[in-house]
């Protein structure tokens, strides 16, 4: 089966983007397609590179990196929602005039327009978050 | 068109207190380009999104209602409200703001309906892709 995934919510002061992470890896497992993994809302704070967990945790930004070179996952995060919350690209962050840019590996910036062709083209589109 | 699909977003939450609203009415308005199918659905505190007279002065949020009023022109014509979620805050659909849309023959149709919660399921049942908010 084809699947969408959605993120909404960002990593730590909810489940949500363990749960996600966790059920795209069982789902990748058991043979099914994941076409792309969306991250809206506060759900693009998983994107950063610069979240420094206790080594002890989990880290959930590097779980999904990794999940995603793995199995050449397309993880896009919504432009509008991550330039609210300081989520930029080296694109981004020229266009923008920021001095910095902080978007972790195998993350992408785009727009909302992906979310909905995941919609479009996956058999089941699956949201985590409240 | 045949091959559009169904999509349902579901409007949860007041319109300020949290970004949900705004952030679900811009996948709306970028939705909108595809061609797909597209209602909108509000339960719950979802309904003061389509109160009328929404003042945000004094909280420093931007008063986007009146966005609402130009899912017509994006081709966004049904909007389902649940009555139940109405009747828990005191509402009525007098209290909401007048939302219509064009059609080829006919002008100034209305876009709100408001349903039962047992149509809402049936609603939601009959969807492709629903995203909540």
């Amino acid at each position: 089966m084809k699947f969408g995934i959605v993120v909404n919510e960002g990593p730590y002061t909810h489940q949500a983007s363990d749960t996600a992470y966790n059920f795209t890896k069982a789902a990748l497992e058991k043979g099914h397609e994941i076409i792309r993994v969306f991250f809206y809302h506060d759900g693009v704070n998983n994107a950063t590179r610069l979240t420094v967990p206790p080594q002890d945790d989990r880290n959930l930004q590097k779980l999904w990196s990794e999940l995603a070179e793995a199995h050449k996952l397309d993880m896009v995060v919504c432009i509008a929602a991550a330039q609210r919350r300081g989520i930029l690209d080296e694109n981004e962050a020229k266009r923008q005039g920021k001095d910095a840019d902080n978007i972790a590996p195998a993350f992408r910036i785009s727009g909302l327009g992906q979310l909905i062709d995941a919609g479009i083209k996956a058999d089941r589109l699956v949201t985590f978050g409240d | 068109m045949s091959d559009a699909k169904k999509f349902l977003y579901l409007n949860r939450k007041a319109p300020y207190g949290t970004i949900y609203a705004l952030e679900s009415l811009e996948v709306v308005l970028i939705g909108a380009a595809f061609e797909q199918q597209v209602s909108l659905a509000f339960v719950d505190d979802g309904v003061y999104q389509l109160m009328a007279g929404q003042n945000t002065k004094g909280s420093g949020f931007k008063n986007f209602s009146n966005t609402y009023k130009a899912l017509g022109d994006y081709d966004v014509r049904n909007l389902y409200v649940e009555k139940e979620s109405l009747d828990e805050r005191g509402l009525s659909v007098d209290d909401l703001m007048p939302i219509t849309h064009d059609t080829d023959d006919e002008e100034d149709l209305p876009s709100i309906m408001v349903v039962s919660r047992a149509e809402m399921a049936k609603v939601m049942s009959e969807q492709d892709v629903v995203l909540s908010f």
